[in-house]
Formats: structure tokens, sequence, C-alpha cells
């Protein structure tokens, strides 16, 4: 089983991002348990999402206090103490930054595996909007092969309809874009 | 052949509403239900369940909208959770006393104050002696199928009493899973059109909810008892054919590695899935442990309760609600007069886990059991002791 804890900020699709790639791995015949932090959504604020995937039925309904791997999907929130929080020391930190690896290790105090990408430019000049949740799947994705990159064309379609495919394009280019320290 | 697909747990809720072809909903939107309510609107709106959906301006005239659609014969359902079941309260009664097979999803909620949106069973505990049959649902699986089931259940002209179906909120509601999602003509063959034995229908009059005066009140809430305890095999006979059906067994009572077990933990709803890895875990130490989950709360299955923890010398009865001033939590307090009754000695530990959206982890569970023993060894009870208080 690989869990997963995302980390945005309300409105930046936290939540979104844990639910696509469950339905990815769903759709792969794949076990997968998709949830949020259960707070008042206030926009702006500290969010986390969590996400596991299994081959095996999951039986567990706490929190995951030790991930394999956590997603930053805000920059700012790299040097909360809780984003590396458990993170298990075998596990990857995947940054949303426009810095280097090592400035991102510094800035986190984590120095295991990391990838970064600059998301937030990516989705800016893929999808007009500066919301990382689908762009950080790529950089998410290269660092972690957890469900293959075609399973997700579908879930964002069905997500965002028409928009689905420029979601894909911003994911695959973050893919390509990511720059990982093992 | 069902679909498998990846679903949020209020949707698999509102998916099998429509594939019992309800005929009416009747609901105010209250945390952590909206989805269900919303999804179910939607579905209505967009032609996919032709259904009459009433948006009602509270909850008490949500259920008071469902007991006269039920009482019109129509398959009726709703759904609530915490201030908002509270506030259908004295309406719940009118429905079990009407024998209406209303199907109410509670997606489990505390109750105020402080204000809490979170999960616990405080509001179904306070609706515990309303007359409804009441189970609780463990994953979005059993949230999907106990809801179709509920609609068979109610309806049974030997039932006729409403069904209530708990599912953790939050915990359940919001998260996305795997549901095997069946046929509509699947279940169009199991579950037919609802047929009313008796309904309000202008050309033939009849009254219902009359006044009962102490010369008839006694004999009329005994034959409500007797529904409700006479509903019992109907609704393992109904879950059995299920089965056969759609090929997932339900029973009132679930053990989980529970052969040789020492202690045995008991839960209702989610957390047992929890303890179910917690178990694995203690069991790989070498601690002779299993888990018995409550799935019917209503009528309990004292039978094959009492034969669950039959071989178990130790008891630890998670309640995942306070009690104030009682000698032990609701679950714990009917576990230990059962076995009192029965004359069976167990040392029965109890404890508060889980209120109003406290995490439970397999690390409490193992220090519920260690405590539970150590108070078993020094000769002390163990009861209402609140897990995870920050002192």
């Amino acid at each position: 089983m690989i869990e997963v804890r995302f980390h945005g900020r309300g409105g930046q699709g936290a939540v979104t991002s844990a639910e696509l790639m469950a339905l990815a791995a769903i759709a792969e015949g794949k076990y997968a348990q998709a949830f949020p932090s259960f707070g008042p959504e206030r926009r702006g604020a500290p969010v986390q999402a969590f996400l596991r995937i299994s081959d095996q039925p999951i039986r567990l309904r706490e929190k995951i206090y030790q991930p394999d791997v956590v997603v930053v999907l805000d920059p700012s929130l790299l040097a909360s103490g809780n984003v590396k929080a458990g993170l298990k020391a075998g596990g990857t930190l995947v940054a949303n930054s426009s810095k280097s690896v090592e400035a991102v290790q510094g800035e986190c105090g984590f120095t295991g595996r990391t990838a970064v990408a600059d998301a937030s430019k990516i989705a800016e000049e893929e999808l007009g909007v500066p919301i990382t949740n689908t762009t950080m799947l790529g950089v998410l994705l290269k660092a972690v092969e957890l469900v293959k990159m075609d399973s997700i064309k579908e879930p964002l379609d069905g997500r965002f309809g028409k928009q689905g495919v420029k979601n894909f394009g911003a994911l695959s280019r973050a893919f390509n874009e990511t720059t990982i320290k093992e | 052949m069902a679909r498998r697909v990846g679903l949020e747990v209020s949707l698999a809720c509102a998916e099998a509403v429509k594939l019992a072809n309800a005929d009416v909903v009747a609901a105010y939107p209250i945390t952590p239900q909206t989805h269900i309510v919303e999804h179910l609107a939607e579905l209505v709106a967009d032609g996919h369940l032709d259904a009459e959906f009433i948006p009602v301006e509270s909850e008490h005239s949500a259920m008071s909208a469902c007991i006269g659609s039920s009482a019109a014969g129509a398959r009726t359902f709703t759904s609530s959770a915490s201030q908002g079941l509270a506030l259908m309260h004295e309406m719940l009664y009118i429905a079990s006393s009407m024998r209406l097979p209303i199907v109410m999803a509670v997606a489990n909620r505390s109750l105020s104050g402080p204000i809490s949106i979170w999960n616990d069973h405080s509001d179904v505990m306070g609706e515990r002696d309303t007359g409804w049959i009441q189970y609780f649902c463990e994953n979005g699986q059993e949230v999907l199928d106990l809801t179709l089931t509920a609609f068979k259940i109610a309806e049974d002209p030997r039932v006729l009493l409403p069904v209530m179906v708990n599912m953790d909120g939050f915990i359940l509601t919001h998260v996305i899973e795997p549901i095997l999602m069946p046929e509509q003509a699947e279940v169009d063959a199991w579950l037919p059109p609802y047929v009313p034995q008796l309904c309000l229908d202008p050309a033939k009059p009849i009254s219902m909810g009359m006044v009962g005066v102490p010369e008839v009140y006694t004999e009329a809430k005994r034959a409500q008892v007797q529904a409700i305890n006479d509903s019992y095999p109907i609704i393992l006979e109904h879950w059995a054919s299920f089965a056969k059906q759609f090929g997932r067994s339900y029973q009132p009572v679930e053990s989980y590695r529970t052969e040789d077990a020492e202690a045995v933990f008991v839960s209702m709803g989610s957390l047992s899935e929890t303890i179910m890895s917690a178990v694995d875990e203690m069991r790989a130490a070498g601690q002779k442990v299993g888990v018995v989950r409550i799935r019917l709360w209503r009528p309990f299955p004292v039978a094959e309760f009492t034969k669950a923890v039959a071989k178990a010398e130790t008891l630890v009865v998670i309640d995942r609600n306070l009690t104030f001033g009682a000698p032990a939590g609701p679950v714990a307090t009917e576990v230990r007069a059962l076995l009192f009754s029965q004359g069976i000695q167990k040392y029965v530990a109890n404890f508060e886990a889980g209120l109003g959206g406290r995490d439970v982890t397999r690390d409490q569970f193992k220090e519920m059991l260690a405590k539970a023993q150590k108070a078993k060894a020094a000769g002390q009870d163990m009861t209402c002791e609140m897990v995870g208080v920050k002192e």
C-alpha cells in the first residue's frame, strides 16, 4: 500500500488531486481511497487531502500519519513543519517550486528523495490559472508511478469536461519538466 | 453484470435510491449529508430518477412530508444528520407507529455544543428508541447495498417499519473508493415496486395516526414492539436473498479473527475497518484478539451477538458517543445487560472514542486493549473511558 498526503491551500484543489488519482487507480483495477481533511473549507487556509492505493482491499479509516509521499501544491507551505511531518525516511517529497531541488530541501528540512517542478508557472501558461492540482499530478507521476499516465485521462475528462485535455497537457508538461534528486 | 466504479460514498447512497426507483425524496440539507441530497436533486432534475423531490424548510417538515407520502403509498426516502435528525425526533415516532416503510440515510455526526460538523454516533443514539430498524455500514459498498436492502425490508408486508441506514459522516460519506454498482435490471428483478397494504385514498377513506386512549395504547405499542421483534428473521431473509442475487452477504453481527481470541473489540460502523487492521498487527505480535461488529442495532441480534463473543474473556466495547452520568455508554450498557441476563460472566471494558470527528488510530486500539487488560488484572472497572483526551 502506498500512502500519499497532499498539502495545499483552500481553493487550490488538493482534494481533487487525491480524488483524480484514486479514480485512475480504481479504473486500473486497484483499490484506492481518497478523502479530505474534513474541515470547514476556507479559501487560502492550509488544507490536507489523503490518498491510499493498494493491490489489496484497504481496511483503514484513520488519517495518514506516516506517508510514503508528500505532495505540496503551494510553495509557501514548504517551510511549514507540517509538510514533512511523518514522511518516511525513504519517502518522496513532491513539491511545486520555482527553486532548485536543493533549495526546496533546505526550505523543507527534508534530505530524502525530492521531485520539483514550477507547477505555478506551468499552470498559468497552460491553463491560465494558478491552480496547480492537476499540474502537480504530473510531477507526482514522474516521481512515483502510482498509475499509468493514460489512466488519468478519463478522470480528468470526467471532472473538467472539455478542459480535461488542457489539464492533461499541463500535467504532461510538468511530468517532462520535473527534476528529481534521489 | 455489476460495474466497478470509483465513487464518493454519498453518491453511492444516492445511486442506491435511484436504483430503488424511489417515488418521493423529501429532505433538508445538512453537513455531512449534503452530497446525498444534492445528488438526488440532480438525478431528479436531469430526469434520471422519476421522483418527486420536495425541498422542505426543515427536517421536521422533511419527515412530515415523508410520512404523508409514505402513507399515500409512495416509496419514500430522506436523509439527515445531527441537529437535523434531532429536529425530526418527534416525527420519527409517528413514522414507526404508523408502520410507514420510510428509508432514511443518516450521515452520523455529533451534536452541539460546542458546534461540531464532524462524525460520531451521538445523533443516532438519541433516536435509539424511536421504533426504527437501525443498522450501521462499515464501508461504501455496504452503504449502497444496505440502502437497497432497506427498501426491501421496510416494505415487506410482514415488517412495515421505517429503516435508518447509518453511515459515518465524512469518514465514509466523503471518501472516494471502489464500489460495485449493480445493473438497474438486476435491482428491478430483486426489488419490485412498493405495494402498500393500506394507503390514503380519497376514494376509500381511512384514518391513520389516531388517538390511543388508555384502553388501547398499551396494546397498540405491544403490537409495534412485536413488529420490530418479528422483523428480525425477515431482515436476515432479505439479506440472504440479496446475497443470492448480488453475491455479497450480510449478517447482523460480523466476526473477525475471533476463533481463539481471548479479547474481542466490539464496535459499530466504519471504526471496525481500522480495528481489523489493528487486530492483524496485534495478532502478528502474538496477541489473541479479534473484533465483533454489530451491524444490526435495532432489533438487537441477541443470540448472534452472544454466540460471537462466547469464547472471549474480555470485551473492549467502543462507544462512538458520550453518555452523561450513566454507568456505561449505550452500546456497552446493552452488552453488559444482555450478558448479565444470560448469566454470562465476562470482563466488559468500555471506551468512548472518535468523538466529534477525532481520529481513532490503530495504535489507540492497542492502547485500549492494554488499558483494559491492566484494569482487569487489577480487578478494576473500566467504563466510559474517553480515548485521546489531551490532558
